[in-house]
């Protein structure tokens, strides 16, 4: 069966789930972090049926101080750079307990959450040795904050061009992050796995859907998760949500799926707000000069015409 | 334990996080290339040098790597083609740097590294103790622990010339302990570049990739030749010992500051030595004089050099000493005493006047070390002294 066709319960604004988040209130995270509340909607979306894996960061951190725990569900902790092999490595566990009869014979999803550094940097060798295996249940998410949060916004791969950081200040000889984000749901999809997503908490239901569908295809799935961070962009902490959905809109964070290879834009921005709007409000970028925002915008439109024209091309299966 | 004194005098102390002020020991040491990855409480370190860098003030390739173990690859790489190299770590980070560290050493590269102390995992805790530096103490790096902010930025000074050395060429760590000594704003007196060059001048070496002189580093050493290079490598560390003395000295020519392998404090007829190592000696001290003026016969014997062990220094430093009590803030899992214990009693065990001695673990994780610690463990090292009772260790600050 194509991995378009495998049915999954949709959520709407009428079945929105109801009853006690398997993440729990009363986390640390500091005031209007977005991650957390990508994380807390997609795991609302998946229940209490399965099982996560965190890598180190911000949202490890603020669900588990001893002796207390955020999460209703199993869930289990290693260390920064592996969230994927455990994950991996959990799913073998499952798979082999349910093939002795020693479990319920019904698939359980193992989902990875790590931060972007957790991806595209230190976990992107576990990572791409996950998707290669073909983890039957395992989906892993990426919740890009653009920086590495937990320790004090140092950046990563993913800091986007020009932000300001601890370790790519702007200072009198640099313009802050001087290298392009890495564009790893690309990198996810070149593995040919049957799902990879973008998604954002200001695209709720959507975001919801994606990871109810990432876990109902068999077979490894990727999300990339935008995840606004009031405190590492240095914004108000009310704009979390704001700044999310002026990133999809100013073609910054295109929303898309690739299906079995092939491409769907789920959001067409033929009409893209001014990048401005988007970056004025974060505090990382206010040493930009007007240039530099031109020079941005050209890339972040090339890169959102090249993803449109993947979808225009790659509109069949590939495989 | 020695005041600033000497030449120097005129140059005013500032208060300066201890971080800030090593980011501005390896500004002054004029590194070369930077190669690091974020790891609390390492990250002031880094992210002040990152900010030097931005701001060209210190000319130098700073490489923002992916993994700790990438960070260590490159510094053997840059160190390798010949630049001045400087990295820092804690924890989780040093134990992904491991395999690199081991390779570093062989390959004989004079990298320097600060290594901000912090426990091991798990359970995943950001604060200090020594349980990250021991896991490595194998690694044939040059290992000193730094007692207070100024002397974490004369080592980190005085490591380019130990490990630049021609006849050391090796790597060296700096350890300091997390947050207790790496966050703290101390009075440190940076000292002047134009000196520090003299001290320290650029680095130029053979030992390099070079087109002109082609050489293969890292070659397969089977059996025929692995132990020799084992003992080799022994042979440089060990026998770097007087050669960082000799730079210790030199550095007290010019900066005024002496610094000692091993340093003893009011051990003048003391029957009961305590030995640590880090930024806890300090507290120590404060309960040794407290103890003094009490009446008792109380000293400190605190190691600054790690690796290779001041085996003489030491042994000289504890002569006399009726009871020991060895300090540590690392166990040995399935061992009935620490590490640095562990290696005390082996060197003392030829000795024929051999002092009573217990080891107390302490400080693991962030708890904190109090001077009532030191108190209660030289009464107990006394009384288990007096039994002539011998056990395994003792934790000091337990929850039961
Ligand atoms: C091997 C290792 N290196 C470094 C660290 C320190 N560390 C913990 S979390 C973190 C950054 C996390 O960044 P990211 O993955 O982007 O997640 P965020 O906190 O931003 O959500 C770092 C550098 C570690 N725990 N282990
Ligand atoms: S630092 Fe950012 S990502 Fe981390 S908890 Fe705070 S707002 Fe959330
Ligand atoms: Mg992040």
């Amino acid at each position: 069966m194509k991995s378009a066709e495998v049915q999954f319960e949709k959520v709407t604004a009428k079945t929105f789930p109801k009853g006690p988040d398997s993440l729990a209130p009363g986390h640390r995270a500091c005031q209007g972090c977005g991650e957390v509340l990508a994380l807390r909607l997609m795991v609302k979306a998946l229940g209490l049926d399965f099982m996560a894996v965190s890598a180190t960061g911000c949202m490890e951190v603020c669900t588990s101080p001893f002796p207390q725990s955020a999460w209703r569900m199993p869930w289990i902790h290693v260390a920064f750079e592996n969230a994927a092999a455990v994950a991996g490595g959990v799913d073998a566990g499952n798979v082999i307990r349910r093939r002795k009869g020693k479990m319920p014979d019904r698939r359980i999803p193992v989902v990875a959450f790590a931060g972007d550094g957790g991806t595209a940097d230190i976990g992107l060798q576990a990572l791409s040795g996950a998707l290669e295996r073909y983890h039957e249940n395992l989906v892993y998410v990426c919740l890009d904050n653009e920086a590495y949060m937990n320790t004090g916004i140092q950046r990563s791969s993913a800091t986007p061009f020009g932000a300001s950081t601890t370790t790519s200040p702007a200072g009198k000889v640099s313009k802050g992050q001087n290298t392009w984000k890495k564009n790893m749901p690309a990198i996810a999809a070149a593995h040919n796995i049957p799902y990879v997503a973008t998604a954002s908490p200001a695209y709720h239901l959507d975001m919801m859907n994606k990871i109810r569908r990432a876990a109902a295809i068999p077979g490894p799935a990727y999300l990339h998760v935008y995840a606004p961070c009031p405190t590492g962009w240095r914004m108000k902490s009310e704009l979390a949500v704001e700044s999310a959905r002026l990133a999809v809109k100013s073609r910054v964070f295109p929303l898309y799926e690739v299906i079995d290879g092939r491409y769907i834009l789920n959001q067409k921005v033929d009409e893209p707000v001014p990048l401005g709007d988007y970056l004025k409000p974060q505090g990382r970028f206010r040493h930009l000069s007007e240039q530099d925002i031109a020079l941005i915008s050209e890339r972040v439109n090339r890169e959102y015409e090249h993803l449109a024209k993947l979808a225009e091309t790659f509109s069949e299966p590939s495989f | 334990m020695s005041a600033p004194k000497g030449k120097s005098d005129s140059a005013r102390a500032i208060g300066l996080e201890v971080s800030l002020a090593i980011a501005e020991a390896v500004k002054l040491a004029e590194a070369e290339v930077v190669a690091a990855y974020p790891i609390t409480p390492q990250t002031h370190i880094v992210e002040h040098l990152s900010e030097l860098v931005a701001n060209g003030e210190l000319t130098a390739e700073y490489v923002p790597v992916e993994s700790e173990q990438s960070a260590m690859s490159a510094c053997i790489g840059a160190a390798a083609a010949g630049a001045r190299t400087f990295t820092s770590t804690s924890s989780q980070g040093l134990l992904l740097m491991a395999e690199m560290l081991y390779i570093a050493s062989i390959l004989r590269l004079p990298i320097v590294m600060a290594m901000v102390n912090r426990a091991i995992s798990g359970p995943i805790n950001i604060w200090n103790d020594h349980s990250d530096a021991m896991s490595v103490r194998d690694c044939g790096w040059i290992q000193v622990f730094a007692e207070t902010g100024q002397e974490a930025v004369d080592l980190t000074i005085m490591s380019f010339r130990i490990a630049e050395d021609p006849g050391v060429l090796l790597p060296l760590i700096v350890n300091l302990d997390g947050f207790t000594l790496s966050h703290f704003i101390e009075p440190v007196i940076l000292p002047e570049a134009a000196e520090v060059r003299r001290f320290l001048p650029p680095y130029e070496t053979a030992h390099k990739l070079d087109i002109q002189n082609p050489l293969s580093l890292g070659a397969l050493g089977g059996p025929e030749i692995y132990t020799e290079a084992r003992r080799a490598l022994d042979l440089a560390l060990t026998g770097a010992k007087p050669r960082i003395q000799r730079v210790f000295d030199d550095f007290a020519k010019v900066f005024g500051r002496q610094y000692k392998l091993v340093e003893t404090y009011r051990t003048e007829g003391a029957e009961t030595i305590l030995v640590t190592m880090g930024s806890i000696s300090e507290t120590a001290m404060t309960a040794v004089d407290e103890m003094r003026e009490a009446g008792q016969k109380v000293g400190l014997v605190r190691l600054r050099l790690w690796r290779p062990f001041p085996v003489e220094e030491f042994r000289a430093a504890v002569a006399g000493a009726k009871n020991l009590a060895v300090i540590d803030r690392a166990m040995i899992l399935g061992f009935p005493e620490g590490p640095v214990a562990t290696e005390i009693r082996a060197l003392l065990y030829h000795e024929k006047n051999r002092p009573h001695m217990t080891n107390f673990i302490l400080g693991l994780g962030g708890r904190d070390v109090p001077r009532s610690h030191f108190k209660h463990i030289v009464e107990r090292v006394r009384e288990l002294g007096a039994s002539g009772r011998q056990g395994r260790y003792e934790l000091v600050g337990v929850l039961e």
